[in-house]
């Protein structure tokens, strides 16, 4: 719009739009947060009403909630009208992806611009699969974390289908920023969901040895941590009778205290694992050597060890602490 | 590591950039004498409410893009006003009522601005922005039997809610249709039906819950999902100690909140994620959780729902919940659970803060408020009425999380900087000013 302003004619100099009575905004005699509009915002909503009003689900009406859409996106009654004159008029809906576009490049963070693209995705059907997959990953290239887009690229893959690269579009992202919690997320969605992988069973295997080699190189990276652990998500009997979790546990705390390390371990003590000696030497040895309680188990050691070694979350640790299973205390 | 290439990913660049600021205003902080530290933890009362008045009486034209928010700015402010223990005259307050009466729809809920259509999260910023303002005229204003059919038209088959007519369905419709229904008292079996499934669905691997099912864990998400879930008397049906634990962990070096992993702090999450910490230590069972924890696992799908929250009604609303059947259906008889959140608050705090409050005070009061009035997501950016009405309301949750009882004064030394930084206490569950809703739940 920036560059269109001083060409802008007013509505009220277009002949197409002589035969409209505009309709101001009824706001009372004394609004609260009234909003000081300039000049061709006003008059756009005015016009804008007049239509909405009558109903008037024409070419120029949809013309119309172009341009108060694009002076503001967030208007969701402009939207849905556009959606009631789109099916009225039966319009080609491949100019709409433009026109979404154009919108979502001053503002992709908008539920009215998702919901309206996922809209008109749906009506074209799978011809629009490949369109969206390439539109989303124009937005995540220049934010990767956009809650909105990750959101619509997993409607697109579960309604309208294009798995087949998806996964290495994971890879792909993760070996950018392998910080990125939303790639690891999509990853998640990808192997649980993916018609074309066999879900978590047939893929537990071979994530989990990725996710092990990802954390060996950045213990601090909780992402990572939290997917391995997500790995095994209502199955504690398979997460305590790995040996390569504890083994992992005990690979990171055999270097320096790790938070992460140390909750998952807790996680695993509480669900019932029996530590060997070598795991709880490791403890053992990140714990200062006077020890003053007598004896206490492993599950308190680490609660302990949390408490001061993470001293933000000292509470939680804590109640942890003062919460663990009967069984934990005994080992 | 050491070997591999030293250049930064995006989220590592821009986490140390913010850390950089962050500290830079910590270290200064610590350098100066007490007296003056004192001073820079002063809450700006006088400036918050300048900056807020004139919000309410005059808005500039870069706010046409919150033209469709308008019900949102009013509750944002009068909430934002209420905590910090003032009211608008009578004056004002007839005129917020009326406008907002001008955004009332006549089938029932409210739109951002007058003449737009009926919107789930604008009803909830109507609804609460009258509840703050309290008294006959404002409650009086709000069209309960049209409000309930609107609600209903909202709910889809799954039992989720839409946004408007043809709107987004997500967790955020679900808590503000929820929210909205149990404070007017119109909640009943048929808005709740299936709800929980629908939240339940969006709780990740992660332990937070998602917008929709399949997406990224996030704070804001995360505490409507667990407010729903407990306003239906359904939280235990969530595994509730992988949800702790995700947010317990979203608290940074920075002292403030992120919204989700690897993510960068801002001040609103101090309520969006601080307030999940408030609603924890009011369920009744959650010592027994952690001892549970492998059965919540095990039972997630095998219906065995009856855990932390219904202890609430046994315990304490008996008389206004029956729950002697198994079936979790029974718990909801018309015009039964409109007392849940009543007794939520009345209930005491089980718990210690399982949060750092001091630390996020001082993230809260040195980073995000902004001296000429107003607070801010993190320093760099610029104040605005959202970021004030939750670093505000965040800060509540703060300066009352030591508190047994909701309403009772906490201790100096629950609250950071000078005593008078005390805000007033809210309902966590609606983020409603305490004796507001008290009025509210006296009224209706």
């Amino acid at each position: 719009m920036d560059s269109d302003e001083d060409e802008r004619i007013p509505f009220s100099q277009r002949p197409e739009w002589s035969d409209i009575k505009p309709v101001p905004q009824d706001d009372g005699p004394n609004p609260v947060v009234p909003i000081a509009y300039h000049e061709d915002f006003r008059e756009t909503m005015d016009y804008f009403r007049a239509v909405y009003l009558a109903d008037e689900r024409t070419p120029r009406s949809l013309r119309l909630t172009s341009e108060a859409i694009a002076m503001n996106a967030g208007n969701y009654t402009v939207w849905h009208f556009r959606r009631l004159i789109l099916e009225t008029l039966n319009t080609d809906l491949h100019e709409e992806f433009d026109f979404i576009e154009n919108i979502a490049k001053s503002n992709s963070k908008n539920y009215q611009i998702w919901h309206h693209r996922r809209w008109v995705a749906e009506k074209m059907g799978t011809e629009a699969t490949n369109m969206e997959l390439k539109f989303t990953r124009k937005i995540l290239s220049l934010d990767a974390k956009n809650y909105h887009a990750w959101s619509h690229r997993q409607w697109v893959l579960q309604a309208l289908g294009g798995w087949e690269d998806e996964l290495d579009y994971c890879l792909q992202l993760l070996e950018e920023d392998i910080y990125n919690n939303s790639a690891w997320n999509q990853r998640y969605f990808v192997i649980t969901r993916s018609p074309l992988l066999g879900g978590l069973p047939a893929m537990r295997e071979s994530e989990v040895r990725y996710t092990i080699e990802v954390i060996l190189l950045n213990p601090d990276n909780e992402s990572p941590w939290r997917y391995l652990r997500g790995l095994y998500k209502g199955d504690a009997e398979a997460l305590v009778g790995d040996p390569q979790v504890s083994c992992l546990c005990m690979k990171v705390l055999s270097v320096r205290g790790n938070t992460f390390a140390l909750n998952l371990l807790l996680d695993l003590l509480c669900h019932g694992l029996q530590p060997n000696g070598e795991l709880k030497s490791v403890v053992e040895g990140l714990t200062n050597s006077e020890s003053d309680s007598i004896d206490p188990s492993l599950a308190i050691k680490v609660c302990s060890l949390l408490e001061t070694l993470d001293p933000m979350r000292s509470n939680y640790w804590a109640w942890r602490k003062v919460t663990l299973p009967s069984h934990t205390k005994a080992i | 590591m050491e070997s591999a290439t030293p250049r930064l990913t995006v989220t590592q660049r821009e986490q140390w950039e913010v850390d950089a600021k962050v500290s830079e205003i910590y270290q200064f902080f610590s350098s100066l004498p007490h007296h003056a530290q004192t001073i820079m933890l002063e809450l700006r009362r006088d400036k918050h409410l300048e900056f807020l008045t004139k919000g309410l009486r005059q808005l500039g034209p870069s706010f046409s893009v919150l033209d469709a928010n308008r019900a949102w700015l009013c509750y944002w402010i009068l909430h934002s006003i209420a905590l910090l223990g003032e009211s608008v005259d009578s004056e004002l307050e007839n005129r917020v009522i009326d406008f907002i009466n001008l955004c009332q729809d006549p089938s029932g809920g409210y739109a951002g601005g007058p003449g737009q259509m009926p919107h789930l999260a604008t009803t909830y910023a109507a609804v609460n922005s009258l509840i703050t303002l309290g008294g006959q005229r404002a409650f009086s204003s709000i069209n309960r039997d049209k409000m309930r059919i609107f609600l209903l038209r909202m709910k889809q088959p799954s039992g989720a809610f839409r946004m408007h007519d043809a709107g987004e369905i997500d967790v955020r419709a679900c808590y503000t249709a929820i929210s909205v229904a149990s404070i007017l008292k119109i909640l009943d079996y048929e808005l709740v039906q299936n709800v929980g499934d629908y939240i339940l669905s969006c709780q990740t691997y992660e332990g937070g819950i998602a917008g929709e099912p399949g997406a990224e864990a996030h704070g804001g998400y995360t505490f409507c999902g667990m407010a729903t879930m407990i306003l239906m008397n359904e939280a235990g049906r969530l595994d509730l100690p992988s949800l702790i634990n995700w947010v317990a962990f979203r608290q940074g070096v920075e002292c403030g909140f992120q919204g989700r992993a690897n993510k960068l702090v801002d001040g609103c999450y101090s309520f969006w994620q601080g307030g999940v910490f408030a609603l924890i230590q009011r369920l009744p069972s959650l010592m027994d959780q952690e001892s549970r924890s492998s059965e919540v696992e095990e039972n997630q799908t095998s219906g065995n729902i009856r855990t932390a929250s219904s202890t609430l009604s046994e315990q304490e609303c008996s008389s206004e919940l029956t729950s002697s059947d198994d079936d979790e259906t029974s718990h909801f008889g018309d015009g039964e659970h409109s007392d849940i959140g009543f007794c939520f608050i009345k209930r005491h705090a089980e718990l210690e803060p399982l949060f750092h409050s001091i630390a996020l005070q001082q993230y809260l009061l040195l980073c995000s408020q902004v001296q000429e009035g107003g607070f801010r997501d993190k320093p760099g950016k610029h104040r605005d009425y959202y970021h004030t009405c939750y670093c505000l309301s965040g800060l509540s949750v703060c300066q009352y999380s030591w508190s047994k009882r909701a309403d009772s004064s906490p201790l100096p030394r629950a609250v950071l900087g000078p005593y008078s930084n005390l805000l007033e206490p809210i309902h966590p569950l609606f983020n409603i000013v305490l004796d507001k809703y008290y009025e509210a739940h006296d009224f209706f």
